[in-house]
C-alpha cells in the first residue's frame, strides 16, 4: 500500500499467508533474517500514525496507554521467564562473556597490571564453549516449538487398517480438542492429542474419517500437501493381512522422511511379513499394537520420542527457548562470537575482537530483559584486583 | 571588613588541574580571568602519583590538546619517562603515559599562567558565592574581598572539608597537609546544593637512596618517545626508569595483624572510596587468595630524592606503614619521607549540571573535577577546559559547547557525570566509551582540532597545519586507492612475510588490508611522492587497515545520531505526559535531559518511557509552532 493512504500514511507491504502459526512463523523468520528488517515495537505502528499526522492526540492517547499495558505485560512476561531455565542458562552464558570481557578490558585499561595476559587461544575456547552452548539452546527451540505447536502428524494407510480407530483412540483418551482456527482453510481440520505429553497435530482428519483409501488418493493435491507438511507419518498397516504391494510402494517413497510404521491388530494372528518394511524402516521405528486392545500406546510415545528428541525428552518444566525474536536474537548472538572467533584467527587485535564479544553479550541481555548499563565495570573491579 | 576587590569577567576558583585548564581557556577566548588559589604554590599541583596518561586518561589530554587546552604542552615540557602502552593491541587503545618531574610540572604551568594575557592569578581561599537575582555573580574570599564576575567556576578538588586519616589520627586538611576549605561546602549546602562524601588516598613516598633497586625489575621508558601535544615536535628530556617490586608474605601479614588500626575497617572513613583504587588493605582483605601485589617505585622529579610508592595506597597508621614499607623485596632498610594517608572531602552530585557543566540551580556558576565526584589529574583537566570554554560562551551570549560520547572521552566522562551521577569517585576506563574505535589516541586532532579553531582556543597557524595533514592523509589513501600492484611487484615484500603471493594485479590497498602489511612495507614496493610525517603515515595506515570495523561504529552513531539530535525544550513538564512510568517521570524531571539520546541513558527509564516521550514531544511541538 502506498503511503500516505496506509495506516501509518507510509508505504506498507502486507504479507497475506495460510493460516495456522506455522506459515506466520516462517514468513517471520524469512524476513527477519534480511539485513534492515526488524520486528515493531509496542505500538510502533500507531506512533508512527501519530507522528505522520494519519490520527490525533486523543486516539494516539489511547494507544499510549495500550504502550504501557503492553510492555506492562511485555515485563510481566520476561519475569515469568526469568524464574525459568532458559533464563538461568542464558545468564549463565552471559556471565562467561562477561568475565571474559572483564578479562579483556583489564588487559586494555590496565596494561601493566598483573593479570594473565589475554591471548587469543583463550579467546577462541571460550567462545567456542558459548556457541555450543548457544546451539544447544536453539535446539531446544526446535523441542519447544513441538511441545507448543505439536509434531505434525499424517496418518496413512489402506482401508481397514484401522486408521479411524486409531485416530478415534487417540482422541477419545485425550479428550481431543477440535479446533476450527480462523483463517485455516475450512476443509482441513487439525485435531490435537497428545501420547503421554507428546503433543500430536493431526492432519486432515477429516480425510481420514470421511475417505475410505488414503493410499488410493495419494495422487490427491490436497493428501500431497498433507503429507508434505507433516512432521511425523504415521503409517498403519494390518498385521493379520500379507503386506499389500501399493503399501511397500508409498513406504519406498517416504522413507526420508520421520515415519513410524504401526503393524495394528497385534491381538489377531499374525499374517504380515515385516522383513520388506525393515529394509526400509528402522526397526524402532515399528511398532506393534492393538489399538482395540489398547496396547502398544507406551511403545508409540517412545518411538515417537527417539525420532524427535533423540530418546530422550526433556524434563517437562524446562522453558524451552520458543518466539522468533529469542531465536533471532541467539542466532545474532551466535554469528557475533563466531564473527570474534574468526577475528582472532586472522590476527585482528583484542580491542576489536572485543566488539563481537560485546555485542553477543548485548544480544543476549536483550533477550532477557537486562540493561547493559555499569555490570561490565561492576565486574572489572570483582574480578581483579586493582589500584594504585 | 569586605571589600570590593574586582569586576571580572569570569573567576575561576581552585588552580589545580581543572582549574588551570578553565582558567587559561578563558582567557584565551578573550575573557578577563581571575584564578584564586588558597595557596600560589599548589599550582598544578600532582598530590598524588607523578605520572600523567595511561589508557583512555592519555586519550583525553591529547582531546585537551586538539582543543587548544594546556596539560598536553605542560607534560611534554617537563616528562622524564614517556611509554606508549598496548602497542601489542589495536590503534584505539594506544596509550601514551608519561612520568612528570611534578615540580617542573608544576612551575611551568605557573609560569604559562603568570604570562597569559587577561589572566590575573591571586591567591586566596573563597569563603562563598555572591549570588544576585539567582545568578551566581562573583566570590567573597576569607580576607573579605568580593570578586565580581559574569561566571564562576569552582574546582575546588579534595579540599571541601577536607579530612585526612592515618590510623588512629584524623584531622581537618586539604591534600598534602594544605588548609582544607569548610565553609564554601557549607554554603554550598546552604544554596540548596546536594553533596556527598568521597574518600581517596595516597601512598607513602620513600627515599631514593635507601632503595635497592638491584633487587627490583627496571621499566625504561621508550627510546623513541612520543609526545602528547600535537605541537611538541621534539624534545631532549633526559628519562629516569622506573622499578618495579612486589609486596612479600610478610607485609600481608603486618597488614592483617594491624587490621583492627586500619581506618577503612574501624568504621572510622565515611566516604566512598573508588573500587579502582583501593588501599593496600582493602586489596589484600577483598583479594586475600592473591600471594603478591605488584608495587612500582617512580620518581617524584629530576631534581627529588623523593620516589612514589605505587600499589600501596594506604591509610594504616605511620608505624604501620614502615614496617609495610620495610617488608617489601629491595625496600628492607628504606626510610619514609612522607607517609601515605586516606582523605574525605565533600563532592557536589553532579546530576545537578547540564552537560555544559553550569549548575542547574545557579545560572552562572560551573563545577569542574574532582567535585562533580571524578577523580584523576586528566579527568579534571578535560572537565576544566570545558567548565573554561562554556563560561567564556555564557559570558559571550554563545551556545555552550557539549562533546558527544562519539567524539571525546571527554564526552563520555561529562555525559555520564550528568546523566547517570556516580556513586563512587569516577575514574575513566576505556570500556566506558561505545565507539573505542572512533575515540583514539591518534586520531584525536581530526576529531577535535576544528572546535578548538573555531572557539578561539587553536591558532591560525596551527589550524592551517592541521588542514595540512588531514589534507595529505586523505590524498595518500586515495592514491593508493588507485595504485595498482602487479604480483611481480610484490613478490618478495609478501614473501619474506610469509604473505600468500599474488596472482593479479590488486589496488595497493587491498594489500594494506592484510594482517601482516604494514605502511612501511608497502613504502618498500610503491613510495608515495608526498611529504608525508610519520604520524600522517600512522593515520593512513590504520584508516585503511581498519575500514570495515570504522564504519561499523559510524554506522552505529548514525543510527542513533536522530535520538541525539532531538531536543527537548528545557520547560517540558514531565509530571504532565501522560503515561510515563512514575520513576520516569522522576528521574526526567531531575536529570532534565537535553536531548532522547540523553533520556535514554538515564538508568530507569524504559524504552516504552521513550516511545511515549517522542509522541508528547511531537505534540508539544506541533502546539507551539502553532502558537507561533
Amino acid at each position: 500500500m502506498r503511503g500516505p493512504r496506509s495506516f501509518t500514511a507510509e508505504d506498507v507491504v502486507e504479507i497475506g499467508a495460510h493460516g495456522g502459526v506455522v506459515a506466520v512463523k516462517r514468513v517471520l523468520e524469512t524476513l527477519l533474517a534480511q539485513d534492515g528488517i526488524r520486528l515493531a515495537e509496542p505500538g510502533e505502528f500507531t506512533k508512527r500514525a501519530f507522528l505522520n499526522g494519519r490520527i490525533d492526540l486523543m486516539q494516539a492517547e489511547a494507544v499510549i496507554d495500550l504502550i504501557r499495558s503492553k510492555s506492562d505485560r511485555a515485563f510481566a512476561v520476561a519475569m515469568k521467564q526469568a524464574e525459568g531455565t532458559l533464563s538461568k542458562r542464558i545468564r549463565e552464558l552471559r556471565q562467561s562473556l562477561i568475565e571474559l570481557l572483564a578479562h579483556v578490558e583489564v588487559n586494555i585499561d590496565y596494561p601493566e597490571h598483573d593479570v594473565a595476559e589475554m591471548t587469543n587461544a583463550y579467546i577462541r575456547e571460550r567462545c567456542g564453549k558459548a556457541v555450543e552452548e548457544i546451539e544447544k539452546l536453539l535446539k531446544t527451540a526446535k523441542e519447544g516449538k513441538i511441545l507448543r505447536e505439536g509434531i505434525v502428524t499424517a496418518i496413512v494407510g489402506r482401508p481397514n487398517v484401522g486408521k479411524s480407530s486409531l485416530l478415534n483412540a487417540l482422541t477419545r483418551e485425550n479428550k481431543a480438542i477440535v479446533t476450527d482456527i480462523p483463517g485455516t482453510t475450512r476443509d482441513i481440520i487439525e485435531e490435537y492429542v497428545t501420547i503421554n505429553g507428546i503433543p500430536l497435530r493431526l492432519l486432515d482428519t477429516a480425510g481420514i474419517r470421511e475417505t475410505t483409501d488414503v493410499v488410493e488418493r495419494i495422487g490427491v493435491e490436497r493428501s500431497r500437501s498433507a503429507l508434505e507438511e507433516a512432521d511425523l507419518i504415521l503409517f498403519v498397516l494390518n498385521g493379520s493381512e500379507p503386506l499389500h504391494e501399493d503399501e511397500l510402494e508409498l513406504l519406498g517413497k517416504l522413507k526420508d522422511r520421520r515415519m513410524i510404521v504401526i503393524v495394528n491388530k497385534s491381538d489377531l494372528p499374525q499374517q504380515i511379513e515385516l522383513e520388506p518394511i525393515k529394509a526400509i524402516v528402522p526397526e524402532e521405528s515399528i511398532v506393534r499394537m492393538s489399538v482395540k486392545a489398547e496396547q502398544g500406546l507406551d511403545d508409540l510415545e517412545g518411538a515417537i520420542s527417539a525420532l524427535f528428541f533423540e530418546g530422550q525428552l526433556e524434563s517437562h518444566d524446562l522453558t524451552y527457548v520458543s518466539n522468533v525474536r529469542h531465536i533471532t536474537l541467539l542466532k545474532q548472538a551466535q554469528q557475533s562470537l563466531r564473527d570474534a572467533i574468526e577475528a582472532t584467527e586472522a590476527g585482528i587485535p583484542i580491542d576489536i575482537i572485543q566488539i563481537d564479544i560485546r555485542n553477543a553479550w548485548e544480544q543476549l541481555g536483550e533477550l532477557i530483559g537486562d540493561a547493559v548499563g555499569e555490570s561490565l565495570i561492576d565486574q572489572i573491579f570483582s574480578q581483579f584486583c586493582l589500584g594504585k | 571588613m569586605g571589600y570590593e576587590a574586582g569586576q571580572y569577567d569570569v573567576i575561576v576558583v581552585g588552580a589545580g588541574h581543572a582549574g588551570c585548564e578553565a582558567a587559561l581557556a578563558a582567557a584565551r577566548m578573550g575573557c578577563d580571568t581571575l584564578l584564586l588559589t588558597i595557596n600560589l604554590d599548589m599550582v598544578a599541583f600532582m598530590p598524588c602519583n607523578p605520572s600523567i596518561g595511561g589508557p583512555a586518561k592519555g586519550h583525553v589530554v591529547r582531546e585537551i590538546d586538539a582543543l587548544g587546552g594546556e596539560m598536553g604542552r605542560n607534560i611534554d615540557k617537563t616528562f622524564i619517562q614517556m611509554r606508549m602502552l598496548n602497542t601489542g593491541k589495536g590503534p584505539a587503545v594506544h596509550a601514551l603515559r608519561a612520568q612528570a618531574d611534578k615540580f617542573s610540572y608544576q612551575h611551568m604551568m605557573k609560569k604559562t599562567i603568570e604570562e597569559t594575557e587577561n589572566l590575573t592569578l591571586r591567591q586566596g581561599m573563597v569563603d562563598e558565592l555572591i549570588v544576585e537575582d539567582g545568578r551566581c555573580v562573583g566570590v567573597v574570599t576569607k580576607t573579605g574581598a568580593a570578586y565580581r564576575a559574569k561566571a564562576v567556576v569552582l574546582t575546588t578538588g579534595t579540599y571541601l572539608r577536607g579530612k585526612i586519616i592515618m590510623g588512629e589520627l584524623m584531622y581537618e586538611s586539604g591534600p598534602n597537609n594544605q588548609q582544607p576549605s569548610v565553609k564554601l561546602s557549607e554554603n554550598l549546602r546552604s544554596l540548596g546544593f546536594e553533596l556527598v562524601r568521597f574518600k581517596t588516598g595516597t601512598p607513602p613516598r620513600v627515599h631514593k637512596d635507601t632503595i635497592d633497586f638491584d633487587k627490583m625489575e627496571i621499566q625504561p621508558g621508550d627510546p623513541n618517545p612520543k609526545f602528547f601535544s600535537y605541537e611538541t615536535e621534539s624534545s631532549d628530556n633526559e628519562q629516569l626508569p622506573c622499578w618495579l617490586t612486589y609486596t612479600s608474605e610478610e607485609t600481608h601479614q603486618i597488614i592483617n595483624e594491624n587490621l583492627h588500626r586500619a581506618p577503612m575497617f574501624s568504621g572510622q572513613i565515611e566516604g566512598t572510596g573508588p573500587r579502582y583504587c583501593p588501599s593496600i588493605e582493602d586489596k589484600i582483605v577483598r583479594f586475600a587468595d592473591k600471594p603478591k601485589h605488584q608495587i612500582f617505585l617512580e620518581p617524584e622529579g629530576k631534581h627529588t630524592s623523593e620516589y612514589y610508592v605505587q600499589g600501596l595506597s594506604t591509610s594504616m597508621p605511620e608505624d604501620v606503614q614502615l614496617r609495610m614499607l620495610r617488608s617489601i623485596p629491595g625496600m628492607e632498610k628504606v626510610e619514609m619521607m612522607r607517609n601515605g594517608y586516606a582523605i574525605e572531602y565533600d563532592a557536589i552530585v553532579p546530576t545537578q549540571l547540564w552537560p555544559s557543566l553550569e549548575t542547574k540551580r545557579l545560572p552562572g556558576l560551573f563545577t569542574a573535577g574532582q567535585i562533580n565526584g571524578t577523580s584523576g589529574y586528566e579527568e579534571a583537566a578535560g572537565q576544566g577546559i570545558m567548565a573554561g570554554i562554556n563560561a567564556a560562551r555564557s559570558v559571550q551570549g554563545k551556545e555552550p559547547i557539549v562533546l558527544k560520547r562519539s567524539q571525546a572521552y571527554i564526552g563520555v566522562l561529562i555525559d555520564d557525570l550528568v546523566t547517570k551521577g556516580t556513586n563512587e569517585p569516577y575514574r575513566l576506563l576505556t570500556s566506558r566509551a561505545e565507539y573505542r574505535l572512533l575515540l583514539r589516541h591518534d586520531n584525536a586532532d581530526l576529531r577535535l582540532t576544528e572546535i578548538g579553531y573555531e572557539i578561539g582556543l587553536i591558532s591560525e597557524e596551527r589550524y592551517n597545519k592541521f588542514l595540512r595533514k588531514k589534507h595529505l592523509v586523505e590524498e595518500e589513501i586515495e592514491r593508493l586507492r588507485t595504485t595498482k600492484v602487479r604480483p611481480e611487484e610484490a613478490a618478495a615484500m609478501l614473501e619474506s612475510l610469509s604473505s600468500a603471493p599474488l596472482s593479479n594485479s590488486v589496488d595497493a590497498l587491498s594489500l594494506l588490508r592484510r594482517p601482516e602489511v604494514t605502511y612501511a612495507h608497502l613504502e618498500t614496493i610503491v613510495p608515495s611522492p608526498l611529504p608525508l610525517s610519520e604520524e600522517m603515515k600512522e593515520q593512513v595506515e590504520i584508516q585503511i587497515k581498519y575500514a570495515g570495523y570504522i564504519e561499523k561504529q559510524l554506522q552505529q552513531v548514525e543510527r542513533l545520531a536522530k535520538m541525539e539530535n532531538k531536543r527537548i525544550p528545557a520547560d517540558i513538564d514531565y509530571m504532565d505526559v501522560h503515561g510515563l512510568a512514575s520513576e520516569a517521570k522522576q528521574k526526567l524531571s531531575n536529570i532534565r535531559p537535553l536531548s532522547i539520546g540523553q533520556a535514554s541513558r538515564i538508568s530507569g527509564v524504559t524504552p516504552a518511557d521513550i516511545s511515549i516521550l517522542l509522541v508528547y514531544l511531537e505534540h508539544y511541538n506541533r502546539v507551539t509552532a502553532a502558537r507561533g
